[in-house]
């Protein structure tokens, strides 16, 4: 896979635009089980992200990739900051600059493994981990383009029965039950973007 | 100074600032102490940047103590502690105890000159 400087634009643009247009969901599925900023948060995050273009794009995909992780890092605050900032930094650094879908593969687990630190959290504790999860082992094993963007819906819908064991959800134990998961969302959504921009750039 | 220095990191500006408050008067002047709180837009939250100051503003050469409360403080905490200079890194502790009883517990442990590790031990035995 070869991402040059448009398709790189056009996947920040992408990532971006999904949360952008998504954050007063994000923030209503917060309000009912978190303290409610999470739509915003990351409306603030990745409006950062989009101002550091187009040099932002001008970088190598690794450097990209850790760049917009360090802004996510600074700018979304609360505790989705440094976990979708260390994803998206771990993978930058995991990543070759022209990755196979083997390297992706290596690269996600090893990002998967940075978020599992650095929330101290497992999968199955309502948290984004229950949609990053299961679509690296699609990705793992296979699936297509299509399958693995399903997924990622599937998987934070899955989300709402859990009780939430990690996060602010916590506090509330069982009456999180019901209620999906805002970090899931917020992975899904991501995911989503970048699996139809990359498939894009495959098909073209 | 070489006293282990205090970092207060709270949601609200407000409880870091007014924990800090109560370090000083309790405490004196004898410990580096700074406090940051709230988000980059000036909301409630936490961010790295500010984290990251605080330490800054608190460094001492025997380590630095951050009191946090809820769980993104925490986080954020934890991610300025990795993305400090390798050799300040070690040095710096986030401590699991309540944060205005913790902070002044730990500014006086500090304040007798006791090392960072027992500064952090002080904080999170006494509630525990």
């Amino acid at each position: 896979m070869s991402l040059d400087r448009v398709a790189r634009e056009r996947l920040v643009r992408a990532l971006a635009g999904s949360v952008i247009e998504h954050a007063d969901e994000l923030t209503s599925l917060d309000q009912a089980i978190g303290d409610g900023d999470h739509g915003l948060n990351m409306k603030r995050g990745f409006e950062a992200v989009l101002a550091a273009l187009p040099g932002l794009a001008d970088k190598s995909l690794p450097e990209m990739l850790k760049a917009i992780g360090m802004t996510l890092v600074m700018k979304v605050g609360g505790a989705s900051g440094p976990l979708v900032g260390t994803f998206f930094m771990e993978l930058g650094k995991a990543l070759p600059e022209q990755p196979s879908r083997a390297d992706l593969v290596a690269a996600t687990e090893k990002a998967i493994e940075a978020v599992k630190a650095r929330g101290r959290s497992e999968a199955g504790q309502k948290t984004l981990l229950d949609v990053l999860v299961p679509v690296h082992a699609l990705l793992a094993g296979g699936g297509d383009a299509k399958a693995i963007a399903a997924e990622a819906v599937q998987a934070a819908d899955r989300t709402t029965p859990m009780q939430a064991l990690r996060g602010r959800a916590s506090f509330l134990g069982e009456r999180s039950i019901g209620h999906m998961d805002p970090g899931s969302r917020s992975a899904s959504l991501l995911i989503g973007a970048a699996v139809e921009t990359l498939e894009f750039e495959v098909n073209t | 100074m070489s006293n282990v220095g205090i970092v207060i990191v709270s949601h609200s500006p407000k409880i870091a600032e007014g924990a800090a408050d109560m370090v000083r008067q309790m405490v004196g002047d004898a410990v580096p102490l700074a406090w940051t709180g709230g988000d980059v837009d000036g909301g409630l939250g936490t961010n790295v940047a500010g984290i990251l100051e605080a330490i800054e503003t608190a460094w001492s050469p025997a380590g630095v103590a951050i009191l946090v409360d809820l769980g993104g403080a925490e986080t954020n905490s934890e991610m300025a502690v990795e993305m400090l200079p390798e050799d300040r890194r070690a040095r710096v502790l986030v401590c699991n105890a309540p944060v205005v009883e913790g902070a002044v517990i730990a500014a006086t442990e500090s304040s007798g000159g006791s090392p960072l590790a027992a500064v952090k031990r002080s904080a999170e035995e006494f509630y525990a």
